[in-house]
């Protein structure tokens, strides 16, 4: 306790510090804490009275509480094990298999990562949908219909959409089990079977592990493809939306919300806290994808079947999406025509400069935000830290249609009334994306000798001089990378933002949906490969800035 | 009058995994005005924790720390008037060697002429003249040591602080460096703390050296003081090398002791305090301090045990008639010829160099 005590003491005699640990405490506490706890207090009660209805319902198995959640515990637990399962192969063909066009493969499966999830719901109604390229030539020569609305187009779509990430979760893992572990199975005369399934699959089971975890919180969390093609198959994210936006029900919002953010941080807790423990991967700093494929032949031909196919079937569904742009009327004229550009250039153009505007703005403070909270927690030992990192990192286990209603609900009325505002989307982009830029800022304020920094100090820096001259700096193509990441990721946000626009700040991505609510898919292709087009010029862009920075001599983190 | 630095009952604990590990225990110590002390232990001893937590960069649990007279115990690193010189270095990379040595100037705001002039003034001290606009990474080893020693120098502080400053250098470097560090030191008048775990160059480059182990201040002497006269068996042992035998205390008088032992040879020894009659004590004969004859000759005879030979030295294991061995150096042994395992020799022992400890 009195060691406790001395600690404030000191950084009372920081006061740049204290008031930076003091502001940032109050922002997060307003804009993160906040809203979740409304979440959590309007589930209990109605126009103030204490009723726990809902709940009630939910565990005695009401339908239309109760059907919700299964239907998106069904959805996730398939795309989590398909995404895995198809993440582990496009791993395994690039890190272990060599096979030809890896680069390629690998540069197509990235793209779902930066384009908006919902893009792949999109492309699968102008494919199979009722009036779909596919679903046309299928009845016309074949006279076989189907109906992709439901579970199969949510499964489709989602693995589409999610199975990039465990492809990059098990790329590392691969790519970090050592390989003499391999060599020394076969050398001691096992067959590369038996070396697979004894060796490497046992040794990615963390990696196996995180993945599924990792994709079934993304798929519960995923909004944009369920409210393009769930049909009659309805998941907790749009039941929230509905309920809020369509039956103004708040209490039953709240408690689905609550429902939904139970598994979610849970899967959450269990990836952060226990599996990061499990890993058996010892980092040798040998080059690991480099020497000859360990696979026999036709397990090569196998793997590089599997992969072109999928890659093929990804390019097919961007592909239909911009082909889809330049048509008069999807599926009833075909013919070819710039009007849909014309019309989100004139129209549209107001959207896409908001989402532009608020992106940046929220990517500028998010990203100073984020770096600053990733420097006190890895830092500056300070009390108050270890809650600092919890409430800085808790967004990350909360499902965006969450964080909406918990804005909603808390930024209403007065005193802080924000609802219509651009400051209300600004800072709901901040509070969910800020996570990712405090998470990568820690990782690399990891690499930075801590040395360098206390320099700074024990010549005469306070906590501002040192951060500004010395910290950032260093750390600044890291940053920018980061940011980059988080601009990407709010121009392609939906599921929060979707509660809070207004009509004076309405953005692409919800002007993309109503495009597909009313049948006007050409429209929301357009839209769709503009955003695609705005996100990858940011990424690039950011490319060509982090490169040349490096050049003049940034990579050196002093170690 | 206090010294400039003063430690008083420091003490700092490292919780892990549950555990919790004393770093520091109760630490009490005073550093003159212009001295260089030297904290020395093996690794895990404590030093470099009472050095960060003199820096600031550690927190106390308990204690007090005063620099010149002011008690800084609660001030982070940029309020106190000290400046270290890391063991990693800590170079700013994306700075000059100008702007690095210069960057503690400006943070005190000193003028833009007389920011110049000293920096420039410091890097001629350290022969680092003509490099200021070298990047750290274009530079050797050797230079980055002296642009953070240049760069804790401009600042001058009121105490300088090394931790290890010479262990990434190679060995020649090493005392090459140390000489200068000294030099440097001694001409400046710099109080200062130094942290290494190499006993030779501590003997070296300090005016006292206070000895450290699991946390706790074993003893704090001149490099002579520790050497002739170790408090207890660890510094005695850690400080050069030592053999201890067991002896007996059979007279003592105003500067002389007799003391016995085992064999029965009885040795006459400069006084040890506290040491009377009858007491059981335990003898550091550090293995320099004896003289290798032909059998028969000396004090006692004794057989080679084992023989290993370094160029300048022969050192040998000898068994003593009654069972305890006795580790011994031999200079030159080319001129003396090396012995061999089962000979005989006879030894005489030094007795000014005989220091007792208590059992």
């Amino acid at each position: 306790m009195r060691a406790r005590f001395r600690q404030l003491k000191f950084l009372f005699h920081d006061p740049a510090l204290l008031l930076v640990v003091l502001l940032i405490l109050g922002f997060l506490g307003l804009f993160v804490v906040l809203p979740l706890f409304k979440v959590l207090q309007n589930s209990f009660y109605y126009k103030g009275v204490f009723t726990p209805q809902y709940f009630l319902e939910f565990f005695s198995g009401h339908r239309y509480v109760i059907r919700p959640f299964l239907n998106s515990l069904i959805v996730a637990v398939l795309v989590a094990g398909l995404s895995t399962l198809l993440g582990f192969i496009f791993a395994f063909a690039d890190v272990r298999a060599n096979i030809p066009g890896r680069r390629v493969f690998r540069w197509i499966a990235t793209l779902p990562i930066i384009s908006p999830p919902f893009i792949m719901a999109l492309a699968a109604i102008l494919l199979l949908g009722h009036n779909g390229l596919i679903t046309f030539f299928m009845r016309k020569y074949f006279g076989i219909s189907w109906n992709i609305y439901g579970l199969p187009g949510l499964i489709l779509t989602e693995t589409f959409a999610f199975f990039p990430l465990s492809f990059l979760i098990m790329e590392g893992v691969l790519g970090n089990i050592d390989p003499a572990l391999e060599e020394s199975a076969l050398d001691l005369g096992a067959s590369k079977l038996r070396t697979f399934l004894r060796v490497t699959l046992p040794l990615a089971t963390p990696g196996i592990a995180g993945s599924l975890l990792l994709v079934f919180t993304r798929s519960l969390e995923d909004f944009g493809n369920p409210i393009i093609i769930q049909g009659r198959f309805p998941v907790l994210t749009t039941q929230i939306y509905l309920a809020i936006t369509g039956m103004y029900d708040v209490p039953l919002g709240a408690t689905l919300s609550i429902v939904l953010l139970v598994p979610t941080v849970l899967a959450f807790v269990v990836q952060r806290y226990w599996l990061s423990r499990k890993s058996y991967i010892s980092v040798t700093g040998r080059p690991s994808t480099a020497g000859p494929p360990r696979v026999s032949s036709g397990a090569r031909w196998f793997l590089f079947g599997t992969v072109f196919i999928l890659s093929s079937f990804i390019l097919l569904f961007y592909g239909m999406v911009i082909f889809g742009s330049f048509t008069k009327l999807w599926g009833i004229d075909n013919s070819l025509t710039l009007d849909n550009y014309r019309y989100v250039f004139t129209v549209g153009i107001q959207y896409l400069s908001n989402s532009l505007k608020l992106a940046a703005i929220a990517t500028g403070i998010g990203g100073l935000l984020g770096i600053t909270v990733a420097y006190i927690v890895t830092r500056k030992r300070i009390m108050l830290q270890g809650l600092m990192d919890f409430l800085a990192m808790v967004n990350f286990a909360v499902p965006g249609i969450v964080i909406g209603i918990g804005y909603i609900l808390a930024f209403n009325t007065p005193p802080i009334q924000l609802t219509g505002t651009a400051a209300i989307i600004i800072l709901i982009f901040i509070s969910q994306r800020m996570p990712v830029v405090v998470r990568d800022g820690v990782a690399m304020l990891q690499q930075l000798d801590p040395v360098i920094d206390e320099a700074s100090s024990d010549l005469g820096a306070g906590f501002f001089r040192t951060f500004t001259r010395i910290v950032l700096p260093l750390v600044s193509p890291a940053l920018i990378a980061g940011m980059a990441y988080m601009f990407a990721a709010c121009i392609t946000s939906i599921s929060a933002v979707v509660m809070v626009v207004s009509p004076k700040w309405y953005l692409v991505t919800v002007a993309l949906l109503s495009q597909v609510d009313i049948g006007a898919l050409s429209i929301a292709a357009a839209y769709g490969t503009v955003i695609i087009l705005v996100v990858l010029g940011a990424i690039i862009s950011m490319d060509i800035v982090v490169k040349s920075l490096l050049q003049r001599g940034f990579s050196r983190l002093g170690k | 009058m206090p010294g400039e630095l003063v430690l008083s009952g420091l003490t700092k604990t490292f919780r892990s995994r549950g555990d919790v590990v004393v770093a520091v225990d109760n630490l009490d110590l005073e550093v003159e005005k212009g001295e260089l002390v030297t904290l020395l232990g093996p690794s895990g001893c404590g030093k470099t924790t009472t050095l960060r937590l003199i820096g600031g960069f550690e927190i106390p649990d308990s204690g007090k720390v005063y620099i010149g007279g002011r008690d800084v115990t609660d001030l982070p690193p940029q309020r106190r008037n000290t400046a270290t010189v890391f063991q990693s270095y800590g170079l700013f990379p994306h700075m000059t060697v100008f702007e690095n040595v210069a960057f503690g100037l400006k943070v005190r705001r000193l003028p833009r002429a007389e920011t110049r002039r000293r920096v420039l003034e410091v890097l001629k001290l350290v022969n680092l003249e003509g490099l200021e606009r070298r990047y750290p990474r274009e530079l050797s080893g050797g230079q980055q040591q002296r642009v953070a020693l240049a760069r804790a120098l401009v600042v001058e502080p009121q105490v300088l602080l090394f931790d290890e400053p010479l262990s990434n250098l190679d060995a020649k470097l090493r005392v090459e460096t140390r000489e200068q560090i000294r030099k440097l030191q001694k001409e400046l008048g710099i109080t200062s703390v130094y942290v290494t775990h190499d006993q030779a160059e501590a003997m070296a480059i300090s005016d006292r050296i206070a000895v450290m182990n699991e946390g706790k201040l074993q003893q704090i002497g001149p490099p002579y003081e520790i050497y002739a006269h170790p408090a207890n068996r660890f510094v005695a042992d850690f400080i050069g090398r030592a053999n201890f035998l067991t002896v007996k205390v059979v007279e003592a008088e105003d500067n002389r002791l007799e003391i016995e032992l085992k064999g029965g040879v009885r040795l006459e020894i400069p006084r040890v305090e506290g040491f009377t009659p009858g007491m059981q004590a335990v003898a550091v004969i550090r293995p320099e301090a004896v003289d290798v004859l032909q059998e028969g000759e000396g004090d006692v005879t004794a057989t080679v045990v084992f023989g290993h030979y370094t160029g300048s030295l022969a050192t040998y294991k000898l068994a003593l008639p009654w069972g305890e061995t006795l580790e011994v150096e031999v200079l030159s042994p080319q001129e003396k010829g090396f012995l061999s395992e089962g000979e005989k020799v006879g030894i005489r022992f030094h007795r000014q160099s005989i220091h007792l400890l208590f059992e």
